[in-house]
């Protein structure tokens, strides 16, 4: 066997691409399932993605461990989800707004701390070598996964299973459907949407931590382009089930490595629009699966974004 | 509204009031629409100042840094209301769907969009007069805005796509085509280290405003606020705006076009964000390249939500900022601060006062109908 794929090299590529790509796409997507399921939206992830990112890179410079920085990111990412969760208890507070406000905060501190730590190498977390029994380069480098893809992989069926089968699943999908319901069974709405928005920032944070600590593998100031808010846009196309997370976030990973992938074997042509290709593919899914006069099949019944 | 209904109960008891009751109370009204804003607006300062503290800044090194490099002086002054410019058209752009009940938050698609636009149209019209010219580049801009966000309003309207999500979207898609086109067809070859399309040429550029000094950006963009202000405001078709925004069954109930209004809307708005860009092009950078997306668009969204929406208020508004991010480069040297110390401040400021919405209607001298309840309990 020749090491020269040729043109096979697209799709093989494309594959590896979208299981190195889709992690911080999954962690967002399932931690925004959460908090969409108790009824509010959190466009902030966005922000607390790239915070997450930094403060994951920067503790795993000053620790030298990244499953530090991974801890950090998600501890941090949770503080950003509670304030968010607080702040929209107060009554005409708007969860959308405050979410776009929480975006430009978590960026703008990202930034902020984040200029020291820009040069810097920080160790990058593991990933295990599922290739290894093949001898060509291309197989390995596409299969090298990392543990926090399978972590994802294993939450979205541990979150699916939870929503149907436990107590707080129901809580929360109670609260997500009718606050009248809830409260008329006597729980507190606010407090199950704090920490279901809270659980959110976690995991978002945590898909901060991929980036700057697997892939791309650093710290800059254009770490994240909108990651945050297609995934919001993925929770949508993906119905709010965890299963459908997991899938969307691979399809979405792979429209992301299709510009790189092509650029490999030497199509330089209308680089930017391949570049382009994951944001029209999640505005094309969007289109196609809303509908002008019914609300979306399985969205909670409490969401702004679907009233 | 409850306020309207209360000064027939009160007639009797009015000698006490040093002016008539509706004056007072639509005086309440527009007194609570000032301050609340203004002391959310204090209060993110001040604890940007805590923040600074607590870092081991002087807060106050940073006021008198921000006013000397965005008000305190002639230049400083000028810098800042050119960084205005742009700011009106782009909150303008998220102000005008915000009525319709729309948030949208990619203005800065529209902006690259329209400089591009401008920037390519002066091609093909070399050579005509500039008093022809000029309204054609500008309306070249304006139709590529109009287009694009109310391709939002139309997704929003007729498929029920979510224009916050969608708008994001189309930014960053159409900053990747300005960027396809601005490194491939439309790109001057001779613009060899900062890929850039033709200039648009000496005769078709804009001078600065007599007196001021400034580009005519700043007086087009207090022109449109000045014009959406009306609209929203003062005409039939704004007040059937704010109805399909408050109520979108009712508005259908009374069967008002609720689609087209919304498509109309973000057209308008999207054509307002376009401008932004045109005079970028056209009255600063003289061709269309990558730093049209500098990031006036979300700086616009801010602007817009400081300004509740209000045309009006995104002048003073627009300006503030304008002036915050002109004495951004001062604030990096002087106080040895990163340049995201200015982003830290605007989502400050933007929580600060979307939180400051729970107060609306809380505080007794601000609501009339809360004086009403007292009065009735007192005879009792």
């Amino acid at each position: 066997m020749s090491d020269d794929l040729g043109l096979w090299s697209v799709p093989l590529a494309i594959l590896g691409g979208a299981i190195r790509v889709s992690t911080p796409f999954l962690f967002v997507s399932l931690g925004e399932t959460i908090t969409e399921r108790s009824g509010r939206i959190n466009l902030g992830l966005e922000g607390t993605l790239v915070f997450g990112a930094m403060s994951a890179y920067a503790t795993a410079v000053l620790t030298n461990s990244p499953w530090a920085g991974v801890a950090v990111a998600g501890l941090a990412g949770g503080l950003f989800g509670l304030l968010h969760g607080y702040i929209c208890k107060f009554p005409k507070v708007n969860d959308v707004a405050i979410g776009i406000a929480l975006m430009l905060f978590g960026t703008g501190l990202a930034f902020f701390f984040g200029k020291p730590f820009i040069q810097p190498p920080a160790p990058p977390l593991p990933a295990i070598p599922f290739g290894a029994w093949s001898d060509l380069p291309q197989v390995q480098a596409a299969l090298r996964v990392n543990v926090l893809f399978l972590a994802g992989a294993a939450l979205s069926v541990a979150l699916w299973w939870g929503f149907r089968n436990t107590k707080a699943g129901l809580i929360l999908r109670v609260v997500g459907d009718s606050a009248d319901a809830a409260r008329a069974l006597g729980y507190d709405v606010d407090r199950v949407r704090l920490v279901a928005t809270g659980f959110g920032g976690v995991l978002a944070g945590i898909g901060g931590s991929y980036l700057s600590l697997y892939y791309p593998g650093s710290w800059n100031e254009g770490i994240s382009s909108g990651q945050g808010l297609m995934a919001v846009a993925l929770v949508i196309f993906a119905r709010w089930n965890p299963l459908a997370c997991f899938g969307a976030a691979l399809l979405f990973g792979g429209a992301g490595a299709l510009g790189p992938a092509l650029q490999s074997v030497g199509v330089s042509q209308g680089y930017y629009l391949f570049y382009a290709a994951p944001y029209v593919l999640t505005l094309v899914l969007l289109i196609a699966t809303s509908s002008p006069d019914r609300a979306l099949a399985g969205a909670p019944g409490e969401l702004s974004l679907s009233k | 509204m409850v306020a309207d209904a209360a000064p027939s109960k009160l007639a009797a008891d009015r000698p006490r009031g040093w002016t008539s009751l509706p004056l007072r109370a639509w005086l309440a009204r527009r007194c609570e629409a000032l301050a609340i804003p203004v002391g959310a607006a204090l209060v993110g300062f001040l604890l940007f100042g805590l923040f600074l503290a607590a870092l081991g800044k002087s807060p106050l090194q940073l006021v008198d840094i921000v006013w000397r490099g965005g008000f305190g002086s002639p230049f400083a002054l000028g810098n800042s209301l050119q960084r205005a410019a742009p700011l009106l058209f782009a909150a303008l752009c998220v102000a005008l769907p915000a009525r319709l009940g729309l948030v949208v938050i990619g203005g800065e698609g529209a902006i690259v969009l329209g400089g591009l636009a401008a920037a390519a149209a002066a091609q093909p019209l070399a050579g005509l007069p500039a008093l022809l010219a000029v309204p054609l580049m500008a309306g070249a801009a304006m139709l590529a805005g109009a287009v694009w966000i109310g391709a939002v309003g139309w997704l929003q309207a007729y498929r029920n796509v979510n224009a916050t999500i969608s708008s994001l979207l189309l930014s960053y898609i159409a900053i990747a085509l300005a960027n396809h086109l601005i490194e491939g067809p439309l790109r001057d070859p001779a613009s060899l280290n900062k890929p850039s399309t033709l200039p648009v040429g000496d005769a078709f550029m804009l001078g600065p405003m007599p007196v001021i000094g400034v580009h005519w950006g700043l007086g087009c963009g207090i022109l449109a606020c000045l014009i959406a202000y009306v609209l929203m405001d003062r005409t039939t078709l704004g007040f059937a705006a704010r109805i399909a925004g408050g109520n979108v069954r009712a508005a259908q109930i009374q069967g008002l076009p609720v689609g087209r209004l919304i498509v109309g809307f973000t057209a308008l708005g999207g054509a307002f964000a376009a401008l932004a860009g045109y005079f970028e092009v056209a009255a600063v950078q003289g061709n269309a390249n990558g730093t049209l997306a500098a990031g006036y668009g979300y700086t616009g969204i801010l602007v817009a939500f400081l300004a509740r929406q209000n045309p009006l208020a995104i002048m003073p508004v627009a300006f503030l900022l304008g002036g915050i991010e002109a004495s951004s480069g001062l604030i990096q040297r002087r106080m040895q601060l990163p340049d995201a110390t200015v982003l830290v401040l605007e989502g400050l400021l933007f929580l600060v006062v979307l939180l400051s919405e729970t107060l609306y209607g809380r505080f007794k001298p601000f609501n009339p109908h809360l004086w009403a309840e007292k009065r009735e309990a007192v005879p009792a």
